[in-house]
């Protein structure tokens, strides 16, 4: 990794991803037997649901059906699919504008969600927000937001209200790495701590803030520690494996529920591909070797060998819910596709409510 | 009818919103513990406890956003800005989430929030504590702009914006806080979106917002001596503004004069000449005029500050002008 920035040592790539910290216990199979074999097969099909959506938004973005920003979550699924598997459903979410997988997991309907992204009227946010604002009222998802670090005060502001109106809901906030340096982090941060918020903060490390490594961004590089200045909990975890983000977030939510203490965590895991679809998958900050090398750690391939491994499934079954997602992918491509634009009309409601 | 000041109509307002909805919580710097910066707050702390009155830190994007969070939740937050200068720290949660919550969410998440706090300048502030803002606000679709100038309207119009489903920029003026006025006891509500005449008059309107409206009907009361007779238009709501009002009256005297506190250039007043300019032309009987702060920041110098902003002489000036006197 070469640095532009004189003032900064290069950075092994390798050393950050197993820096200090705690890792999971145990290898991944051995913790999978020790899981319902239902929340398995689940965990897996949410993971691939998200992969080929985003495989077939980045496709028809290509052919100018999907416009604007369109910021793809492959390579990161383990995160939100761990990390929602831990919540109820009533708990809040929160993202930033890289949200189409965690919309996904929260149960989202793909095809409102494709729609959304190609500006159309069924679309979950009837085609006005577009792919960085996806909300859902009813599933508590509370929306994508496109300012880097702008979601993490509201998220505060939820958890406030649960604890105010004495509502057993936890808010997930999450957010990238390069989201630690701004100030609302921080001021959201001390505030969640201060008035015992039950919250739990997740960054999403993917080691780029479009194309500045973490490295030139930020003065420390185990970024959990940030949550030290705020006397808050704080842990870092395998951001590609995704009973790890599990077992980290259920220990979270639990402080958050139980205790009303807020937690940061830091999920360590790498964007294969570009900034957004107007970027490059890799360009002069990192080259193509170090983005082959960081897919050996895919965290649906080493989720699915360990669920063979355990005889949970087997290349057929693998298969078989591979072809399952696809389907629901192309149906929801087809559902958008025939779906209408917004109504001419559609363009002054919603600006203000009675 | 009982008379009160400024702060004291404001206080009662949220006191009695407070009573009134059990969602409401009021949050801001030094509003528990301290009673308010202008004690705008007193009292409210002991009355509703520390969950409903919140004292933050001095950290206005935070506790702003975590109002905007809390707002998408259930809770109806009421977020004062010790002073207005503050919310430029603010600017991207009351912009960027609270005005478009609604829009870009295609109407799932409407954001009910006040944020009110004083603008404009006080006395020897310096450049950086005395400005008027209220364009910028007036500026965003999905925000609504609300700035009293009695302590009746005070009152009414926070009570309204309090119940309003919409975020809602409240902006009071420091050196409004100690004036006296008459305040309706109870439920007394003022509709957003309607302006007041402050005086009656037939000669020329006077349109002013905020403290403008004391300076313009202590101009009003000078003209009349010399026979002339201004209306004083007071829109009261700048967002959504009462063009109706101000049109008519305009229709009526065919002259009028703006008066604001803020900077000339792309102030509020500048939309309402184009209001007037568009729906009044044929009525006009001379180019409107606009009185305004001086295109400087605020100096300290107390003769400096006074040149700085509009006064009574100034509007009587402008007056004079577009009624072709000398």
């Amino acid at each position: 990794m070469k640095s532009s920035n004189a003032a900064t040592e290069p950075v092994n790539v390798t050393e950050l991803l197993v820096g200090p910290g705690q890792p999971a216990a145990g290898t991944i199979e051995e913790r999978a037997r020790r899981e319902d074999p239902a929340v398995l097969k689940t965990l897996l099909e949410q993971m691939l649901l998200i992969r080929r959506f985003e495989e077939k938004a980045a496709e028809i973005y290509q052919l100018g059906k999907i416009g604007g920003f369109c910021h793809l979550y492959i390579g990161q699924e383990a995160v939100a699919v761990g990390a929602l598997s831990a919540t109820h459903p009533d708990d809040y979410i929160f993202t930033s504008y890289r949200e189409h997988g965690h919309a996904l997991v929260r149960g989202m309907d793909p095809g409102e969600v494709m729609a959304e992204l190609c500006g159309k009227q069924s679309g979950v946010s009837k085609g006005k927000g577009g792919s960085m604002h996806l909300f859902d009222r009813h599933r508590s998802f509370m929306g994508g937001h496109g300012i880097v670090g702008g979601q993490i005060p509201l998220a505060a502001g939820t958890a406030f209200a649960s604890k105010y109106l004495k509502q057993p809901r936890v808010t997930l906030c999450f957010f990238g790495e390069a989201a630690v340096n701004i100030g609302s982090f921080h001021e959201s941060l001390n505030l969640a701590a201060l008035w015992k918020l039950p919250v739990v903060f997740i960054c999403e490390n993917n080691r780029f803030g479009m194309g500045t490594p973490i490295e030139r961004a930020s003065s420390l590089y185990e970024l959990s520690q940030k949550a030290c200045a705020y006397n808050m909990a704080r842990t870092w975890v395998d951001g590609m494996d995704v009973l790890a983000v599990r077992e980290t977030m259920k220990e979270a939510v639990s402080r958050a529920r139980e205790q009303n203490a807020p937690t940061l965590i830091e999920a360590r895991t790498y964007r294969y591909m570009g900034h957004s679809m107007s970027d490059p998958s890799h360009g002069h900050y990192r080259t193509k070797v170090e983005v082959e090398e960081q897919r050996r750690h895919d965290p649906i391939k080493q989720f699915s060998a360990a669920l063979e491994a355990i005889d949970l499934v087997n290349q057929a079954y693998i298969d078989e819910l591979d072809q399952k997602v696809r389907d629901t992918v192309e149906e929801a491509v087809a559902f958008a596709e025939r779906s209408p634009q917004p109504d001419a009309r559609e363009l002054y409601t919603d600006v203000y409510v009675d | 009818m009982p008379i009160l000041t400024y702060r004291e109509a404001l206080n009662q307002a949220m006191r009695e919103e407070m009573h009134r909805d059990e969602t409401i919580v009021l949050m801001g710097e030094e509003v528990g513990f301290y009673n308010g910066a202008y004690k705008v707050s007193k009292g409210l702390l002991d009355e509703f406890g520390p969950m409903r009155v919140l004292d933050t830190p001095i950290t206005e994007l935070g506790f702003t956003g975590l109002g905007v969070g809390a707002a998408m939740a259930g809770v109806r937050p009421i977020v004062e800005m010790m002073t207005f200068n503050f919310s430029m720290l603010a600017i991207d949660q009351i912009v960027n989430s609270a005005a478009k919550m609604l829009y870009m969410s295609g109407g799932q998440f409407n954001i009910p929030i006040v944020v009110r706090g004083p603008g404009g300048a006080g006395h020897q502030l310096g450049a950086q504590h005395s400005q008027s803002l209220e364009s910028w606000y007036c500026h965003v679709p999905g925000l609504k702009v609300v700035m009293p100038a009695t302590p009746g309207d005070a009152k009414g119009l926070l009570k309204t914006s309090i119940r309003d489903n919409n975020p809602v920029v409240f902006i009071e003026s420091e050196v409004l806080y100690g004036t006296k006025g008459e305040v309706p006891e109870g439920e007394h509500l003022i509709p957003l979106g309607v302006a007041d005449i402050k005086r009656q008059g037939h000669d020329v309107t006077i349109v002013a917002h905020s403290k403008m409206v004391l300076v313009a009907l202590d101009a009003a009361a000078e003209l009349a001596k010399d026979g002339i007779e201004a209306e004083v238009v007071d829109p009261r709501t700048l967002r959504p503004l009462d063009t109706e009002a101000i049109v008519n009256s305009v229709r009526k005297t065919n002259r009028v004069v703006v008066v604001e506190e803020g900077w000339e250039f792309c102030g509020v007043g500048a939309q309402f000449v184009d209001t007037i300019q568009r729906e009044a032309f044929d009525y006009l009987d001379a180019p409107v005029l606009r009185v305004t702060g001086a295109d400087v920041p605020m100096p300290y110098a107390k003769n400096l500050e006074h040149d700085a902003q509009p006064d009574k002489e100034k509007v009587k000036e402008a007056v004079n002008k577009v009624l072709y006197r000398k």
